[in-house]
């Protein structure tokens, strides 16, 4: 049977036009034609844009009849289009009068904000026409996709290993040695890599479509262009970057990106997205109009009761997230991306912004995390917050979560730091670390589902910078050393940058696995930069946001040349999926075990005696390995010795059960192949009654 | 340049060579085309793409149609095609169930 409305009513100039449907927003193919969907709350009229592609000038304006006007929505199908080949925006008539919100101008072309593919940045780095009448221009996708029988994975969170990337930066290089260099599929080249390091979940820094060329400038320092590299400012929030695809210029970059996902799929890894939903690319009133500006300015952002930009974001502009109609927009943003794209959970940047009221206040439920912690199509999706902003707001530990959400533990990130370098009065703390963070998540019964934990990000140092400097050095991103944080906690283990010093080289290589090993025997989810595990360096930018170059490009002949790093790395990944003891999905505390040990237990330079003391560096636990998991697995008894005094120290070690005797699965202190030892490999110790560990080093041993 | 196409079927093995571009514009006509071919006892399923210069989205999703509706077990052969045109399939996943080849022996 055929559709009795899916013929045209009205002819304007040529085309055939009907009233459309006001849902789904946006453009959606429909027998015959494109329905074109869009609104406003303020507007008074609206007229669809029409431009071949690439076409400086359009070729048709149709204005939406009143009469296709249903409520706020403006909505009309057009019939007989060249959809592949056509590129649309929409001009927005309303009143112009920033003291009450307004900033409608009838002369700018507006991008749909939800164009699910977006053109103009077609390929990465090539110069804009700068004259562009519109700069970033909304295209009609085909968003079908061959998935077959692909599905989430589901993977449950603490038993993910997530590795942080940036899709130009991992196979940019060079040395990447791949086809499609900086592209998805570039990435797609690499899964034998990531699958032989063992990581389970990639999380893709911003891919949602951004203007690299947004405040781009010469550095003063270099005279190397500055670009937007990372990308956390949003031009559309519904389509992936164009110059990420190799195959952007031919406007297929959806299909390459879902094609990257399904077969990171069948290969046993998650995809995350790393979504920016605090500002736009449209920055303050003297930014460019790209979209919501033009189409209700009042409703997409936070604004002073003079009309101006609130800025909790540092970016000059901060999206009104608990408006109810950009609140829809972002829920309806993630389905899509749930559903189409078959993404296995977001990171939400800044995400403390996400629970400000439309004055900037914070509120105490906020109804958007609220309706994200709960909505059934992101049910099974991990929601990760960045749990604070930069408008003051930090809420590591108290962000609103309904037991749904986790969060980025800077706390963790903070206290592993500290403690690796040697300060005092750590022990304490690093004992909520490494089982989960209870001080922070008990409260809320969240268990360490709740704890994502990093010691690096792409925000701030890398691993091996963290060990090589004490101070940023930002002097190439043009802002005399101005940007980026200041408190790094790092150390340059003897000499700032780059040494010739065997002994510097060698206690970093011994820092950064001390780091790692900390960073994967912890409760929790843990997280990993990519490229720390080669040893990347930055060359001690912390804030390499704008350096699209070999600073932030992952250099892959450093497999070869710190490749002892690299074994080790593979090996700590296989030790922590190999015992589940270190994945608990509660915090520790709770579970009575037949064999009389509790579920963990704190030992130092004496058994079962922790000397948390401030001048104290030295601290051991043991996990009993029965009736782990709520006790759906056993495992073997694991202790981990940690000592980050300068000087070596005997630990005492517990008794284990008739029978079992202690083996080193790990020893920091020893170098390749003595350093780490396969699953089933582990050496048996000669005196089971006390280990030597040795300075600044860790030491894991099992007991089988 | 529209696409010009030829289907021609014998002995389960259905050739269809393609030229100019197979995109939004042409993809209807061949999604015809194929349809003719449900039902026949296809086995093989052979693209002769010498001649094609450019493959766009709605091009890829005939082929996928195809392989979908004609015959999910059939196997799905990719001939001759241009760099360009091939390296698109690959990055859009098609390599996966196709084989992707210079020539085909009959």
């Amino acid at each position: 049977m055929l559709r009795i409305d899916t013929h045209p009513t009205h002819q304007y100039k040529g085309f055939d036009i009907r009233v459309g449907k006001p849902l789904p927003f946006g453009a959606t193919l429909v027998p015959g034609g494109v329905n074109f969907s869009v609104y406003s709350s303020h507007a008074r009229s609206c007229e669809l844009v029409l431009f071949k592609k690439h076409e400086p000038q359009p070729y048709a304006w149709i204005p939406f009849p009143d009469e296709f006007r249903i409520g706020n929505v403006f909505t009309m199908v057009v019939f007989d289009l060249d959809y592949e080949n056509i590129e649309y925006g929409f001009r927005m008539e309303g009143p112009f009068d920033p003291r009450e919100g307004h900033r409608f101008d009838k002369a700018k072309i507006l991008m749909d904000p939800y164009a699910k593919a977006i053109g103009g940045r077609d390929v990465w780095g090539t110069e804009p026409d700068w004259t562009n009448v519109y700069p970033h221009r909304a295209r009609v996708l085909l968003d079908d996709f061959d998935w077959e029988d692909d599905h989430p994975l589901e993977i449950p969170i603490e038993d993910l290993i997530i590795y942080e990337m940036h899709v130009r930066g991992f196979t940019r290089h060079p040395s990447s040695g791949i086809k499609h260099p900086g592209t998805f599929a570039g990435i797609r080249e690499k899964i034998p890599y990531l699958n032989g390091l063992g990581v389970n979940g990639i999380e893709l820094m911003p891919i949602h479509e951004f203007d690299e060329f947004e405040n781009s400038r010469l550095s003063p320092a270099t005279g190397q262009r500055l670009m937007n590299y990372w990308g956390y400012s949003n031009v559309g929030f519904f389509a992936p970057k164009a110059g990420f695809a190799a195959t952007g210029k031919f406007g297929m970059q959806a299909d390459e990106l879902k094609n990257l996902i399904k077969e990171l799929h069948k290969n046993g890894m998650e995809l995350i997205l790393d979504v920016v939903f605090n500002h736009t690319a449209e920055g303050n009133e003297n930014g460019p109009t790209i979209s919501y500006r033009g189409i209700d300015n009042k409703t997409y952002y936070m604004l002073t009761p003079d009309g101006y930009y609130y800025n909790f974001t540092g970016c000059g502009n901060t999206l009104n997230c608990n408006n109810p109609i950009v609140r829809n927009m972002i829920l309806d943003c993630l389905r899509y991306w749930a559903t189409d794209y078959h993404v296995d959970g977001f990171r939400f940047d800044l995400a403390s912004i996400l629970g400000r009221d439309q004055n900037g206040a914070p509120m105490h439920s906020p109804p958007l995390l609220e309706t994200l912690a709960f909505d059934p199509i992101l049910g099974k999706c991990k929601l990760i917050a960045e749990a604070w902003d930069a408008g003051g707001l930090y809420q590591v530990g108290s962000f609103p979560s309904w037991g749904r959400w986790a969060e980025w533990n800077g706390k963790f990130r903070d206290d592993v730091r500290k403690f690796l370098k040697g300060d005092p009065g750590l022990v304490g703390a690093m004992m909520q670390r490494l089982q989960g963070s209870p001080d922070l998540y008990q409260w809320q019964k969240r268990g360490t589902r709740a704890s994502v934990n990093f010691i690096t990000a792409h925000d701030g140092f890398t691993l091996m910078d963290l060990v090589s400097y004490n101070g940023k050095h930002n002097e190439a991103n043009g802002e005399n050393n101005g940007d980026g944080a200041n408190d790094n906690d790092s150390w340059n283990c003897g000499g700032e940058g780059p040494s010739a010093d065997p002994a510097v080289n060698r206690l970093r290589l011994k820092q950064i696995k001390n780091a790692v090993t900390m960073l994967l025997v912890s409760q929790g989810t843990p997280m990993i930069l990519a490229g720390d595990e080669m040893g990347k360096t930055q060359g001690g930018n912390n804030n390499a946001y704008c350096q699209d170059n070999e600073t932030s490009w992952l250099d892959w002949r450093l497999l070869d040349k710190n490749a002892e790093l690299h074994d080790y790395f593979k090996s700590i990944i296989h030790f922590r999926k190999a015992h589940p003891a270190l994945r608990s999905c509660h915090h520790f505390g709770s579970n009575a075990s037949p064999n009389g040990y509790p579920d963990i237990s704190w030992h130092g330079t004496e058994a079962w005696s922790c000397d948390a003391s401030p001048e104290s560096r030295a601290l051991a636990f043991l996990l009993n390995g029965e009736n782990v998991k709520g006790g759906t697995a056993n495992d073997s008894f694991i202790y981990v010795a940690l000592n980050m005094h300068w000087e070596m120290r005997g630990f005492r070690l517990p008794q284990l059960p008739e029978g079992l005797t202690w083996h080193v699965a790990a020893n920091t202190d020893m170098p390749a192949p003595e350093d780490i030892f396969e699953p089933g490999e582990e050496k048996r110790i000669g005196d089971q009654s006390e280990f030597l560990v040795g300075p600044r080093s860790v030491v894991v041993l099992i007991g089988k | 340049m529209a696409e010009q196409v030829t289907v021609t079927c014998a002995g389960g093995c259905a050739k269809v060579v393609l030229s100019g571009k197979l995109d939004a514009v042409s993809a209807p006509g061949l999604q015809e085309e194929l349809k003719k071919l449900i039902g026949q006892p296809i086995e093989k399923l052979v693209f002769y793409a010498n001649d094609l210069e450019y493959i766009s989205s709605a091009g890829l999703r005939v082929i996928i149609f195809a392989k979908q509706k004609i015959n999910v077990e059939a196997k799905v052969y990719f001939i001759g095609g241009q760099d360009a045109v091939v390296n698109v399939l690959k990055m859009s996943g098609l390599d996966t169930f196709m084989s992707i080849q210079p020539t085909f022996e009959e």
